[in-house]
C-alpha cells in the first residue's frame, strides 16, 4: 500500500467578495497521486496553485471537500493526532518551536508530548544536533536565532519522533547559498540512511534538482505533470544550448538537429531539444568547422515550468 | 479501562507540561510578572470595594445584604477565575489562526484545545481566583451551614467554572470564521460575570429568564446561592432550578463541544 494515497481530491473555499456575495473557489481539483515509502517528491507550481492547500489536507489541517485520502494508513482530518506521530511538518515561513524558550526546552517538550522512548530520543537528538550543527544553539531562545539556525532547529524538531514522512513547505526560503547547500545535503542523507519519505514544496528549483527523483506539478488546482525531472523537460519543450567557440568568426553554423540562435564574433549559440543527445550535434559541428572550444548549457527549470503553465 | 484512563489523563498531563514551560518563560521577566501579579487582583478587587462603599450608604441592594452579595460575588468570581486560568487563552484563537500557529498545533499529537488553552499559560490569572475566593470565604462565615448546603456550594463552584469555561471556548469558536471577534466573546463572559456580581433582583424578570434559559449564567451562582442562603426565589421561579447548576453545566459543555468540532472541521487556515 502506498504511504500517501490521494484520489480525486478536491477542496473548495467559499470566498466573500466585496459587494458580490459569496463565491466558491476551487483550490484543488481532482488531484490524484500516490507516494511510495522512501520517495523524494517535489511538489511545485506557481503561487496560489494549490500546493499549500494540498499539504494542509495531507497533514489533516484542512478537511477535503471530496475525494479519498489516506496517509500512513489513516484519514488525516479524522485521525489528526494519530497521523501526527507518523509525520513531521516544517513550514518554512513559521516555526513550530516555542518562541521565548531555548531550543533545548522545545526539544524536551516535544519528547514528552510525543512520548518517544527516552533512549531513542537521546540518540536522535544527539544525531540531529551533530548533523545540523545545533550544539552551540541549544541554550539560545528561539527568537534570537537567525533564520537559517531556526530552520535547522525546526527540522530537528520535526524529526525527533521518527516520522515516516517529512513535509517541507518552502524549506530553503530566505536561506543563503551555503545554508541551502547544507540543508539539501542533510535531507539527502536523511532519506538515504533512514528511508524517510520527503514531500517538499519549493520555489527554488535547485532544491528539486538536488533532491527529487520525482516532480509533481500543480497549476490552478489541477495536476499538470507527474514524473521524472528529465521527463518534465521533454513535456515542457525545454532546450539545451551548445556554445561553440570557433577559431575565427564565421557565418551562422548550419547542422541538422540544431538551430543557431546567436552569433557573436567567433562564438555561436546552437539550441537543440533537451531530451536529444548532444553527441551528434557536437560531431556534426566538429566535422564541418574548426572548433576551439565547446560547452553545453542545461535548461533552466523555471523556463520549463513557465512553458508548461503557458500551455496548460 | 486503562486505555480510557490514559486517554483522559494524557491530555491533562500534556496541558501541565506545556503550561509549566510557559510559566518558566514568563519568569524570564520576573519584574513584569510581579507587577502584573500584584496589579491584577487590585483591579478585580476594586469591584468589591465599590460594593462595600455603596453599602456604607444603603442597608440592602435588591433585597440582599452585603454578606449575601459577597457570597454571590465570590462565587461568580471563583467560577470565571478558574475558567479563565484554565481555558481563558482560547480567546487568543484568532491570533493563532492569523499567524498560522494553529496549523502547526494541528500537526502535534496533543488535542488542539489543550494546546490552544495551555499556550501562553500565565499563573497570574490565579489572582482573580484568590481574591474572589477570599470574599467568598468571608461571606461563608455568615452562612447557616448544613451538609446539603455544603454540597450545593461545591457543586456551584464546579458547575460555575464549567459554565464559564464552556462560554469561553464556545464563543471563541467564532474566531475560526472571523478572527477579530474576541471582543464578542469577552462581552458574554466578562459581561456575564459582571451581571452576576449583583443579586438578579436588580434586573427585570425578562433579563433573569434570559440568563436562565438562553445564556444560563444565572446557574453560576444565583440559583444555588438562593438555596445556600435559605432564600425563596424572588421571581417565584421553580425551586428545582436551585439544584440544576450541574445540568446547566452539562448542557453548556455539550453545546461548546459541538461548536468546537464544527469550528475545527470548517477551519480554512490562512492563505499561504
Amino acid at each position: 500500500m502506498a504511504l500517501i494515497e490521494a484520489r480525486d481530491l478536491n477542496r473548495t473555499f467559499s470566498v466573500r467578495r466585496r459587494g458580490a456575495g459569496r463565491r466558491d473557489v476551487v483550490a484543488v481539483r481532482d488531484v490524484t497521486f500516490d507516494v511510495e515509502p522512501g520517495e523524494m517528491v517535489g511538489y511545485i507550481g506557481p503561487n496560489g496553485a494549490g500546493k499549500s492547500t494540498t499539504i494542509k489536507m495531507l497533514t489533516g489541517i484542512l478537511v477535503p471537500t471530496s475525494g479519498h485520502l489516506r496517509v500512513a494508513g489513516v484519514e488525516p482530518s479524522r485521525d489528526r493526532r494519530r497521523l501526527a506521530r507518523q509525520i513531521g511538518v516544517v513550514f518554512g515561513q513559521r516555526t513550530s518551536l516555542w518562541w521565548d524558550l531555548p531550543l533545548r526546552d522545545s526539544f524536551d517538550l516535544l519528547h514528552r508530548i510525543y512520548r518517544t522512548d527516552p533512549a531513542r530520543h537521546r540518540a536522535n537528538l544527539a544525531e540531529f544536533v551533530e548533523l545540523l550543527a545545533l550544539g552551540d544553539l541549544l541554550d539560545t531562545p528561539v527568537r534570537q536565532l537567525s533564520l537559517g539556525q531556526r530552520m535547522r532547529g525546526d527540522i530537528a524538531a520535526a524529526l525527533l519522533h521518527d516520522p515516516a514522512i517529512l513535509y517541507l513547505d518552502e524549506p530553503t526560503i530566505g536561506l543563503d547559498v551555503v545554508s541551502k547547500g547544507r540543508l539539501r545535503e542533510f535531507l539527502r542523507a536523511l532519506n538515504a540512511t533512514r528511508g524517510v519519505t520527503l514531500l517538499l514544496t519549493t520555489h527554488d528549483l535547485q532544491d528539486i534538482e538536488a533532491l527529487c527523483d520525482r516532480v509533481v506539478v500543480i497549476d490552478h488546482g489541477t495536476l499538470v505533470y507527474d514524473g521524472s525531472l528529465p521527463g518534465l523537460h521533454e513535456v515542457g519543450g525545454s532546450t539545451r544550448t551548445l556554445v561553440v567557440d570557433l577559431a575565427d568568426a564565421a557565418p551562422p553554423i548550419a547542422v541538422p538537429g540544431a538551430d543557431t540562435v546567436r552569433v557573436e564574433g567567433p562564438r555561436q549559440w546552437l539550441r537543440f531539444p533537451a531530451e536529444a543527445s548532444a553527441a551528434p550535434v557536437v560531431a556534426a559541428v566538429a566535422a564541418a568547422y574548426d572548433v576551439a572550444d565547446l560547452s553545453i548549457q542545461e535548461p533552466a527549470i523555471e523556463d520549463v515550468i513557465r512553458s508548461l503553465y503557458g500551455s496548460g | 479501562m486503562a486505555d480510557l484512563a490514559a486517554r483522559v489523563l494524557e491530555p491533562v498531563v500534556d496541558f501541565g507540561r506545556i503550561a509549566r514551560l510557559w510559566m518558566r518563560a514568563t519568569m524570564a521577566y520576573p519584574a513584569s510578572f510581579w507587577m502584573l501579579a500584584v496589579s491584577s487582583p487590585l483591579t478585580t478587587g476594586l469591584d468589591f470595594v465599590a460594593l462595600v462603599i455603596i453599602f456604607g450608604n444603603v442597608d440592602d441592594l435588591g433585597g440582599f445584604s452585603l454578606t449575601e452579595i459577597g457570597f454571590l460575588y465570590g462565587a461568580t468570581g471563583v467560577g470565571i477565575g478558574v475558567a479563565d486560568l484554565v481555558v481563558g487563552r482560547v480567546g487568543n484563537l484568532g491570533e493563532l489562526v492569523r499567524t498560522g500557529r494553529l496549523d502547526t498545533m494541528m500537526t502535534k499529537p496533543v488535542p488542539l484545545l489543550v494546546q490552544v488553552c495551555a499556550d501562553g499559560f500565565a499563573l497570574r490569572r490565579l489572582a482573580r481566583v484568590l481574591q474572589s475566593g477570599a470574599v467568598l470565604a468571608w461571606a461563608a462565615t455568615y452562612v447557616d451551614w448544613s451538609p446539603a448546603r455544603v454540597a450545593t456550594t461545591g457543586a456551584m463552584l464546579v458547575s460555575g467554572s464549567l459554565i464559564f469555561a464552556a462560554l469561553f471556548v464556545g464563543m471563541s469558536c467564532l474566531q475560526f470564521w472571523t478572527t477579530d471577534t474576541a471582543e464578542v466573546a469577552n462581552g458574554f463572559t466578562y459581561g456575564g460575570n459582571t451581571a452576576t456580581q449583583y443579586p438578579l433582583t436588580v434586573f427585570p424578570v425578562e433579563v433573569v429568564k434570559a440568563l436562565t434559559f438562553v445564556l444560563p449564567i444565572a446557574f453560576v451562582n444565583w440559583y444555588p446561592a438562593l438555596y445556600v442562603l435559605g432564600r425563596d426565589d424572588p421571581f417565584g421561579l421553580p425551586s428545582w432550578l436551585q439544584h440544576a447548576s450541574p445540568l446547566a453545566a452539562v448542557v453548556c459543555l455539550g453545546a461548546c463541544a459541538l461548536a468546537w468540532r464544527s469550528g475545527v472541521r470548517h477551519y480554512t487556515s490562512t492563505g499561504s
